[in-house]
């Protein structure tokens, strides 16, 4: 894994939204390629979002040939609730960016079968060709997604209960009413995401701090279903300072020895993409020589 | 349904780079329109999976829902109280005229008048929806006759009446019917005015209470038969008093019925109250302010002599008198003529556009840009039971909004989605 380090949130936010803007624009999506991402909802990409949106909105980025599929989505909440993930969706990301609404996948968690709204959303990934990026966060008991404590390490998309920390944890978005929170969830499974080309997870906050240590400096653990991910050929874990807080100072010193490689591809975004030119040599090549050297681990 | 099919063919508009008014507040939020109706554009991405089908960039402006003036007398030559063959063609060109003002429904008033007048008149002005040819019909307002005589202002005292004993026929009598009325104004002191009132309600048009020296008990009472709204506050009505507070008293009140809210026209055109007591007001009962303009068919024409119904009425700059004697005198400075004991101290209708209106009762109260535009917009769309379609930019209500810079100046007008008026500078 590739462990990146910013001094905090917003430096964070920043560099995860520099990292998937340069992945999508060196893909060089078309008609006949579209990149695919996973995307998460939550406090923690909020700030990612809006960079996303930002570079769009200077013109940098479009995501017309970008199709996206979320993670998860709360059963029983109507869609238009303001606490669904599609009005999350919509209000934070969809509504400021050009995406094509065919090419912006969410579950249904007011479907009439829900095993079968599951089984057509990993059907719809398969067809897209599988995501190049998957976007993710962790909770505070270690989970990916809603892949509570205890999930099957190679699930697929499918109906989960809430483990209690997540509910706690989620009555923030519902005025603290315990019993306004949704119990139940569809969510792509830990095997869904594993799936995915490239794995990104985004980290913030002393109160992940915890998760963060048993996830990459523990076993692989169905308890702490991220640490699957150690597994994964090819996974970022984008931190502020206080997410590392439970980590061994080896850990921490080892990985920020490494940034400064990490930070050439962050002050290359800087240098106008515009005036280089998107496809002049020079800087595709080093985008390229850094990417590749930076995500073999 | 086919209804639905048609709107779901129509064109999708996006109005961009705006702010809008939406639940009190101005949102930096796009404004979609299909079908003259405002789109949930999130309803649309997801359920129909569509985007818009034209984007257009506001510049940076703010987006109100249509103003809606519920006591206009005319303009621009126009007086809705003239008995004519030719009605229509009169509230049409005020209905077109007024676009330019942000206002987009009116409803079109009619001072005291001798009988014939109202079985003439009445009939000629139906309720119209909005459009390019001008803003939207809501129903008359019937200002008189059934008033006080003290407390008629301009209102002609030939002309003036009382109920009977048998009170709602003689409405009926007087008016010729009912139909095409949303509003009447009654002093609630006149005898037999409860039943009146009780059977307005009930005919579903609003009865407001104005030119009237009821004290604070009838007006009371007056409210719990089903009285609604109060005729431009203060004027032409007793002064509040701590002991008596009169009609002033209801915005207060703890007499009235559960849940209702008492609504007041406020004309602030900077001459009919004094910014104090239009801050007293607002202050006391900031939810059920009104703006109005009270326009005379002086408005839009200038100085000089025109007509209010049977009277004549002298306008200089903006302030509207009673026609006395031709001495001039400073604005807001007290106007006792020399020469004549009939003064000329009687304020006759306003001759202040609705947009404002509405900048000097943002200036005077130093309220919030918010709420000086629902006095002007929501607060008479609830007045009038409509708040579901008009005075609101909530998904589903009517597209009617105005354009407007951040001094509250007019840019475009809109109605059902479509451009009706657009400022010279704006023009391509």
């Amino acid at each position: 894994m590739r462990l990146v380090i910013l001094d905090n949130y917003d430096l964070a936010s920043e560099w995860a939204a520099k990292y998937i803007c340069n992945r999508i624009i060196q893909f060089r999506p078309g008609q006949d390629r579209y990149f695919t991402l996973g995307l998460p909802t939550g406090s923690t990409p909020l700030g990612c979002y809006k960079k996303l949106i930002e570079y769009h909105k200077n013109g940098d980025l479009s995501f017309k040939y970008v199709k996206t599929f979320n993670m998860d989505e709360y059963v029983g909440l109507p869609r238009n609730h303001p606490e669904s993930y599609h009005s999350y969706m919509w209000n934070n990301f969809f509504k400021h960016i050009d995406i094509d609404p065919n090419n912006a996948h969410i579950l249904d968690g007011n479907a009439t079968d829900l095993q079968a709204e599951c089984d057509a959303f990993e059907k719809k990934i398969k067809e897209a060709g599988g995501i190049d990026l998957f976007v993710g966060g962790i909770g505070p008991d270690g989970h990916i997604a809603f892949n509570e404590p205890g999930s099957s390490l190679v699930s697929r998309t499918r109906l989960k209960t809430l483990a209690m920390d997540t509910i706690l944890a989620n009555a923030k978005y519902f005025d603290g009413d315990l019993s306004k929170v949704p119990t139940m969830a569809l969510t792509v499974g830990v095997g869904t995401v594993m799936d995915a080309r490239e794995v990104m997870i985004l980290i913030t906050g002393a109160h992940k701090a915890f998760a963060l240590y048993k996830a990459i400096e523990e076993g692989v653990n169905h308890m702490w279903t991220v640490s699957a991910f150690q597994q994964h050929p090819r996974t970022i874990f984008v931190c502020d300072e206080d997410a590392t807080l439970e980590l061994r100072v080896k850990t921490v010193k080892y990985f920020k020895a490494i940034l400064p490689l990490l930070l050439i591809l962050f002050s290359l975004k800087d240098l106008e993409l515009r005036n280089l030119g998107l496809h002049s040599l020079p800087f595709s090549f080093l985008t390229i020589y850094v990417l590749n050297s930076f995500c073999l681990c | 349904m086919r209804g639905g099919q048609v709107a779901a063919r129509a064109p999708v508009i996006q109005f961009t780079n705006c702010r809008i008014l939406r639940g009190g507040a101005l949102l930096r939020e796009d404004l979609w329109v299909r079908g003259g109706r405002i789109l949930d554009p999130e309803k649309l991405f997801f359920e129909e999976r569509r985007v818009a089908d034209e984007q257009r960039d506001c510049g940076g402006c703010i987006l109100a829902p249509g103003f809606i003036d519920v006591q206009i007398n005319g303009g621009f030559g126009v007086d809705f109280s003239q008995a004519s063959e030719d009605v229509g063609s009169g509230v049409a060109l005020v209905a077109r005229r007024i676009l330019s003002h942000g206002v987009t429904s009116f409803c079109p008033t009619l001072v005291t008048s001798p009988l014939e007048v109202y079985h003439k008149v009445l009939p000629q002005i139906p309720v119209k929806s909005g459009g390019p040819h001008g803003a939207g019909v809501l129903g008359v307002h019937l200002e008189g006759p059934f008033i006080s005589r003290e407390k008629r202002g301009a209102h002609p005292e030939a002309h003036l009446r009382s109920f009977e004993a048998d009170a709602f026929q003689d409405v009926l009598a007087t008016y010729g019917g009912l139909d095409n009325v949303r509003i009447v104004t009654l002093a609630p002191e006149l005898g037999h005015s409860h039943e009146v009132i009780r059977e307005l309600t009930a005919l579903g048009i609003c009865v407001s209470l104005g030119h009237s020296v009821a004290d604070l008990g009838t007006a009371e009472e007056a409210v719990q038969s089903g009285a609604t709204f109060i005729t431009h506050l203060f004027n032409a009505m007793l002064p509040f008093h701590h002991r008596d507070p009169g009609i002033v008293g209801l915005l207060t009140s703890d007499r009235l019925p559960a849940g209702r809210r008492i609504f007041y026209g406020m004309i602030a055109d900077g001459i009919h109250t004094n910014p104090a007591a239009l801050r007293i007001a607002h202050r006391a009962h900031p939810k059920g302010l009104v703006l109005v303009t009270d326009a005379v068919p002086a408005l839009g024409l200038g100085n000089g002599r025109h007509t209010l119904g049977q009277q004549e009425v002298e306008v200089e700059g903006l302030t509207a008198y009673v026609a006395g004697c031709l001495v001039s005198f400073p604005p807001l400075a007290p106007r006792t003529c020399p020469l004549c004991s009939r003064g000329t101290n009687t304020l006759s209708g306003s001759i202040a556009p609705m947009d404002a209106c509405v900048r000097h009762f943002l200036q005077a109260t130093g309220c919030s840009v918010e709420s000086a535009l629902e006095a002007a917009s929501l607060h008479p769309a609830q007045l009038l039971g409509l708040e579901k379609c008009k005075g609101t930019l909530d998904f589903g209500a009517d597209a009617d909004f105005v354009v407007l810079d951040d001094s509250l100046h007019v840019r475009a007008t809109y109605i059902s989605g479509e451009l009706v008026w657009q400022a010279e500078e704006a023009r391509p």
